[in-house]
Formats: structure tokens, C-alpha cells, sequence
């Protein structure tokens, strides 16, 4: 469940023209332009609206192995809201937000500066390498980490043990969270770099030029003009990372296999909503509790994107 | 809000219809009741005759080939074999399949241990009236008892997994160790002696592996579990004997003697064909498991029955098994029961499981049959290796229960249990949170819990 609606950053303007009646092509073309955009609504609605809403139809139900199915009303909102498990499970996504976005996206803009900056040598296949992380599935990734994690035979372990620094633990309960985070940003930097580097590329060079003129040196123009003029394409990966980061599911779900003592069936929301449905048996419950975290989602992304429009409507009043 | 022209809207209408359609909402349909009457001779005939299309979900490798057999002998019976994944994702899908009333096979592959949680919402047929209780002569008696706890009977036993002891005779003898450790305290023992000597555990608990501590709870004579049928369930997975099993590990975790990496993954097969590990407290489908992952020490290892709690005892619990169900809701209930009793009662299709893909046998037949029991091991520097587990299936506690929500058991283990083991804390402690939150559980869920 994503909220497509927080990612609209421009608001329509233009009003609809009043409709003149009796013109008959006017209505044909309507009738063309509604089948024309039919097989998506078709879609569009069997594929999200109908198990939304049929989600939500679950969600207000509580169904027992002995007893079947009562109607609670919002019973299962409530409990979700006192429930330790869940309330844990988001607090631990908002930590991992908290440290792993900022290190993420602030890696992702060097990057992207960087290779504007035209000054890295080899900056084709630089791109290419640094955006690869993101074409490996999450899946592979999480194996593939899994094991430079392991204690006895990961090369992280093995390396550390050869140059007397004892066996670093990775895979503890302690730990775990920032192993996760460690992942996740390996994976995204090339991504979120992308997007950055794409919006910095559109950049109109007579900035630079004026920026030049006035004396500014590469690091002043990068501060300066650069990330001002892209400030919309690191929104987005803000909230792209919102969503990301309350939905993660693969990593917590493949290192239970090798870490299952510390990967608990509440550490993210989303891994704890579907253990509660499969594991625990309690599919209106679980559906409650995505309904939330969809909420939680749409909140948080419209907190992000308040704060940002807030902050350039002080800049502009300021200059 | 502007007026939408007569046409969109039966447009979107038709729309929103077909997108029902394709999601597919349409709320599921019950099953019918059982048969109660025997199934006479002629309806078998006749079943049996009949063109008819079976769905057979198992993850039982190459299981094709004993199908062949089947459709062989019932030329007019189709079966289509399906393997939907193994273990928690076979439940999940069976369990939607049989929810949604369309979709579920004729046959199924279900472990003992999960028997129960189909039982209660009435998913498995009953195949008294369909010639089942003839069939328990032919299998182990314990097996036995876990398809059929009372009277009906719910599945066919497939496979099973007896306990005993797989260890490296080079590691312990580097220990001065020559016999396998014949009781716990010998064990404890010689869990200190091989740390001492080589460095190795002894033996891995996994800490996540609620399988392998629940079959030491069974040897020990625990009846953490226990369930009518109904709405009653027994709990008790704190006991006194239960804990007397936790603190005999916490002791020889505590002293470094055992490990307790989470099992059955890379870091752990690494472990036992290097040496980590001395041995393997494991079930008869190990050893052929073994051989697959740790090749490079073959003609090492050897394999004993448990140690015992008191010397002299011949007592083993199980960890692990299967049998095949016929699903409640099977259009083709004959059929489908045929498939289940052929594939695990032919002779020459209970062979092959034994011999081709290694399922541990749970026929009595297969059991005595010299051409499996007599079969040396190269691996085990030549041990007749079936023979010996095949004496150790005839000392499970034949008297054992699960509770019909064992996904949330094993769950719960990994939740309360797992990190104390692997923190190496008072495990017999941990009990006790494990027994409050499955008792909470079962509450919830409307059990009532003796």
C-alpha cells in the first residue's frame, strides 16, 4: 500500500473549460478519452481498489480458530494502537529512517555531484557501478550480505580476525537494525543517485556561467546553485525512501534464516503484519494493521513534503 | 462536481464489474459432510475406473516417479503433481486454497506435527469409511498414533524421523573417547573432553530449532502438548521433566561446550563438514542429509542411537515426518484416498520413497525388508545405518500430541526461547515465557486451556 497521492508536487492549476452542450463531437471524443484510459481503470481498480477495499472490509472484522468471525467495528484499530509488537515494530522503522536515510541520500548527492562535476575520470562506468546495487534483487542482496555478515566464515569476520580486531558481531539482536540499514543503503545509494544526477543534468548552464562570472568556485556553485536547483528531486527521494523504509520486507524476512534469534517477528511493520496473518493466523488483524501503516505512510510522506513547501515559501519571503 | 455523461458511467460500471471478476472476490463456499458409510467394493471399482483428474501438492522430490506407479495400476486416474513449496509457504497456500473454497488439491502433503491445526477447521477427511484403519498394522505404531490419535483416521504416514546421534569417530577418538556416549552424563562428559582435545562442539542445538528441542522433550518422556479435537488444549511445555531437559543445555552452553548457531544454513553445513561440529543430535532423515553436505569427511562419521536419560534405556523421540491427507473438500474422495494409501503402501512405491529419495520409512514392511535395513553406509565406514534407526523407531513414546496451531508454537519458540539460547541464558527460565504466551494465545483464539 503506497500513497501515490503524496508524490503529486505540483498542484493543477488550470481549471476546466464549461462544457458547451448538444456538440456531439465534443461527446465523442469523451466517449473515445474513456475507453481510451478503460483498460487501465479496469485494472487499476480490480488490482488496488477491490482488495483495498476489501482489506478495509476484513480490517473491521476479528476471526478466532474457535468461534469463526464477529463484526468488532474498529476493535482490531484499537488493539493495533496498544499493541507493544506493533507500536515497537514503528518505532524501529522511524529509527531506521532517522540514521539510514540522511547517510543514504547525502551519499547519493555526493555522488551525483561528483559525477557532474565532470572532474571524475571514468564517470560512465563510475555511474554504472555505483547504480548496479539496485539492479541485484533484494533477495540476492540480502543473501549475499548474509553471508559477508557470518561470524565464522563472512571475509568481513575472517579479515578482521587476521588483523587482531576479534570477530565483529553483525547478526546479534543488538545489531541487526544497522546491518539491515547497511544493506538498504548499499542498495538504494545508486537509485537515489540517479534521480539526483538526471535533475542535475537539467540544469540551464547560464547559472553556472553567472555563478562563475561572480566568482564562485566548484564547491560554492555545487552549494549554491546545485542542490537549490534540485531540491524537487531530493524531495522525491525523501519520500521514495519514506515509503521504502516503512514497506521493507525482503531483508528482515531472508535473515531470519540466518539470524533468527534476532530478527523478531516485530522488528518492521510491514514483516510484523504479515507474520501476524500467516504465522499467527489473525488476517483481519493483519489487515488492520497495513491500513495503518498505510496511514502512517501518507502521513509522514505529507509531514516531509509540509515542511519542505514550508521551507521554500520562508526562502522566498526572505529574498 | 461536474456531471459525468451517461456513457462513462455504464463505462465504469462495466468496469468496476469486470474488475471484480478479475480479482476474483467471491466469498469462499463450505465442504460438504463426510462420508460415515464404508465405502463398498463396487464404488471402488467404479471410483477407480473413472476418468478422473487428481491434484497432489507435495514437496517431495521426484515424487513422479512413484505417481507413475499409481497411474500405472489406475490407468483411468490422472494425477497431477504440484509442489507449491516446502514446509510454512505449503500451509500458507493450502490454507488459502481451502479458505477461498476453490483451488485445493485432492491429496496433500502434511506433516504430523501440523495435522491438528487442519483438523480443527474440519479441512482433512476422515478415511475410516474409505478403508483407513485397515492400514494400521502396517506402519510403526507411534507414526501411527499421529495420523489416528482417536478415532478417525486423518492421513497416511510417509516418512518420519527417529532421533539418534550422527558424530565423528576421529574427533571423539582424538578425545580418547571410543564408544558413543551411552547416557546424558556421559555425554556432558564427553562434550568437555572433545572441547579440550579438538576445539569442536560436541553437537549444535540450533537456537531457533524448536523441531530438535521438542524431540528431546519427547525422549524425555514431556507432554508439552495436547488437544480433544474440539476446543481443549493441553499446555505444558514448562514442566518439571521439560525443565530438567532445558537445564542439562543451559549448563553445557553456558560451559562452551555446545554451540548454538541457527541451523540449516550455510554458515552451519560449513560448520559440519569442517569440523565445528563433533556431531549431529539429529532425525533419521540426517544421515542421507549429511552425506549431501559435508562429502569431504566421508568414512568419519557414525551414527548411535541418543544418549539416555537412565542408564540402560532404549528411549528416542522424532523430529520431523509426513503424510499425505486427502482434503475435505476433494470432489474425488475415493480416488484421492487411493492415491494416498498406494503411494505409501505398495511395496514397490514405499521402496522407492526409502531407497530413492531417502524418506525415512515408517512401514514395517519397508522397515524389515533386508535390502533396506541391511544397506552398509560408506559414508558411516560401512554401518548398516537404516538398520539401526530402524531399531530406534521402535522406541519413540508412541503417545505424542500437537496443538492445532503450530506455526504460532514454533514461532513463539524463535520469539522467547531462540534469543535466550543464543544469548546463553537459563533456557528452563525461557519455558516459562514460552508457556504464557502460547496459553495467552490459545485463550485468544478461544481455546479453552486445561
Amino acid at each position: 500500500m503506497s500513497s501515490s497521492s503524496a508524490l503529486t508536487v505540483e498542484r493543477p492549476t488550470a481549471t476546466a473549460p464549461p462544457r458547451r452542450h448538444g456538440s456531439t463531437t465534443k461527446r465523442k471524443q469523451n466517449v473515445a478519452a474513456y475507453l481510451f484510459i478503460l483498460p487501465f481503470m479496469v485494472v487499476f481498480i480490480a488490482m488496488l481498489i477491490v482488495p483495498l477495499a476489501y482489506a478495509g472490509y476484513l480490517s473491521l472484522f476479528e476471526s478466532k480458530l474457535i468461534g469463526g468471525e464477529v463484526f468488532t467495528g474498529l476493535g482490531n484499530y484499537v488493539r493495533a494502537l496498544t499493541d507493544p509488537n506493533f507500536l515497537g515494530s514503528l518505532g524501529r522503522a522511524v529509527l531506521f529512517f532517522i540514521i539510514q536515510v540522511p547517510i543514504m541520500l547525502a551519499l547519493s548527492l555526493f555522488f551525483a555531484l561528483a559525477l557532474d562535476s565532470r572532474r571524475a575520470r571514468g564517470s560512465k562506468a563510475i555511474r554504472l557501478l555505483i547504480f548496479m546495487p539496485y539492479a541485484v534483487p533484494a533477495v540476492v542482496a540480502t543473501l549475499m550480505w548474509g553471508y559477508l555478515y557470518g561470524p565464522d566464515f563472512g571475509p568481513i569476520a575472517q579479515v578482521s580476525r587476521a588483523i587482531g580486531l576479534g570477530t565483529p558481531e553483525f547478526l546479534t539482536p543488538e545489531t541487526i537494525l544497522y546491518s539491515m540499514m547497511n544493506i538498504v543503503t548499499w542498495e538504494f545509494i545508486g537509485y537515489n543517485m540517479i534521480i539526483m544526477y538526471a535533475a542535475l543534468r537539467s540544469i540551464p548552464s547560464e547559472l553556472y556561467e553567472a555563478a562563475e562570472i561572480d566568482g564562485a568556485g566548484q564547491f560554492r556553485v555545487a552549494w549554491s546553485v546545485k542542490i537549490p536547483s534540485i531540491r524537487p528531486a531530493i524531495l522525491l527521494t525523501v519520500i521514495f525512501s519514506v515509503i521504502g523504509t516503512f514497506q521493507l520486507f525482503s531483508e528482515p524476512s531472508l535473515l531470519n534464516a540466518i539470524a533468527g534469534n534476532a530478527i523478531t517477528n516485530d522488528i518492521l511493520p510491514n514483516y510484523y503484519a504479515y507474520n501476524v496473518a500467516f504465522i499467527n493466523q489473525e488476517i483481519n488483524y493483519a489487515a488492520a494493521l497495513a491500513f495503518l501503516l498505510g496511514i502512517v505512510i501518507a502521513v509522514v510522506s505529507y509531514i516531509v513534503q509540509l515542511s519542505a513547501e514550508r521551507r521554500e515559501r520562508r526562502e522566498r519571503n526572505w529574498t | 462536481m461536474r456531471k459525468t455523461p451517461r456513457a462513462a458511467l455504464a463505462l465504469g460500471a462495466g468496469a468496476f464489474v469486470t474488475a471484480l471478476v478479475l480479482s476474483g472476490c467471491t466469498p469462499g463456499g463450505g465442504n460438504d459432510g463426510g462420508q460415515t458409510e464404508p465405502i463398498t467394493d463396487e464404488q471402488r471399482e467404479e471410483a477407480l475406473n473413472t476418468p478422473t483428474e487428481l491434484t497432489f501438492w507435495t514437496w517431495v522430490p521426484d515424487i513422479e516417479n512413484e505417481v507413475k506407479l499409481f497411474e500405472e495400476q489406475y490407468p483411468a486416474i490422472d494425477v497431477k503433481v504440484e509442489n507449491v513449496g516446502q514446509g510454512l509457504p505449503h500451509y500458507q497456500k493450502l490454507r488459502s486454497a481451502i479458505e477461498a473454497g476453490e483451488g485445493a488439491p485432492d491429496v496433500a502433503q502434511i506433516e504430523y506435527q501440523y495435522i491438528p491445526s487442519f483438523v480443527l477447521p474440519e479441512s482433512l477427511l476422515d478415511l475410516t469409511p474409505y478403508g483407513g484403519d485397515d492400514l494400521s498394522g502396517d506402519f510403526v505404531d507411534w507414526a501411527w498414533n499421529q495420523v489416528s490419535p482417536d478415532e478417525e483416521v486423518w492421513a497416511v504416514p510417509q516418512d518420519v524421523g527417529p532421533m539418534g546421534n550422527l558424530y565423528r569417530e576421529d574427533l571423539l577418538a582424538a578425545a580418547g573417547i571410543t564408544e558413543p556416549p551411552a547416557t546424558w552424563d556421559d555425554y556432558a562428559t564427553a562434550a568437555k573432553a572433545v572441547k579440550d582435545a579438538t576445539g569442536s562442539y560436541i553437537s549444535n542445538v540450533g537456537a531457533t530449532q524448536a523441531g530438535q528441542m521438542i524431540g528431546f522433550f519427547w525422549q524425555r518422556g514431556v507432554k508439552p502438548f495436547g488437544y480433544d479435537g474440539q476446543e481443549t488444549v493441553r499446555i505444558a511445555v514448562n514442566s518439571d521433566e521439560a525443565k530438567e531437559v532445558a537445564t542439562y543445555w543451559t549448563d553445557l552452553i553456558q560451559q562452551d561446550l555446545i554451540s548454538t548457531d541457527v541451523d540449516f544454513n550455510d554458515q552451519w553445513y560449513q560448520g559440519l563438514a569442517n569440523g565445528k561440529y563433533a556431531g549431529w543430535l539429529t532425525a533419521a532423515w540426517g544421515p542421507i542429509f549429511l552425506q549431501g553436505t559435508a562429502e569431504t569427511t566421508s568414512g568419519l562419521w557414525r551414527a548411535a542411537p541418543l544418549p539416555q536419560w537412565d542408564a540402560g534405556e532404549e528411549v528416542s523421540g522424532n523430529w520431523g515426518g509426513s503424510s499425505d491427507a486427502v482434503l475435505a473438500s476433494s470432489e474425488n474422495p475415493i480416488a484421492a484416498y487411493e492415491l494416498a494409501k498406494f503411494i505409501n503402501t505398495d511395496q514397490a512405491s514405499a521402496m522407492m520413497l526409502a531407497t530413492e529419495q531417502f524418506l525415512f520409512p515408517p512401514q514395517v514392511s519397508v522397515l524389515e525388508d533386508p535390502t533396506f535395513a541391511d544397506q552398509e553406509s560408506e559414508f558411516y565406514g560401512g554401518q548398516q545405518v537404516n538398520k539401526l534407526f530402524a531399531e530406534i523407531s521402535t522406541t519413540v513414546d508412541t503417545d505424542f500430541q500437537w496443538l492445532p496451531f503450530m506455526d504460532y508454537v514454533y514461532s513463539s519458540y524463535e520469539e522467547t526461547m531462540g534469543t535466550v539460547i543464543a544469548d546463553k541464558g537459563d533456557i528452563a527460565a525461557a519455558l516459562d515465557t514460552w508457556q504464557d504466551q502460547l496459553v495467552k494465545y490459545a485463550e485468544d483464539q478461544g481455546f479453552t486451556v486445561e
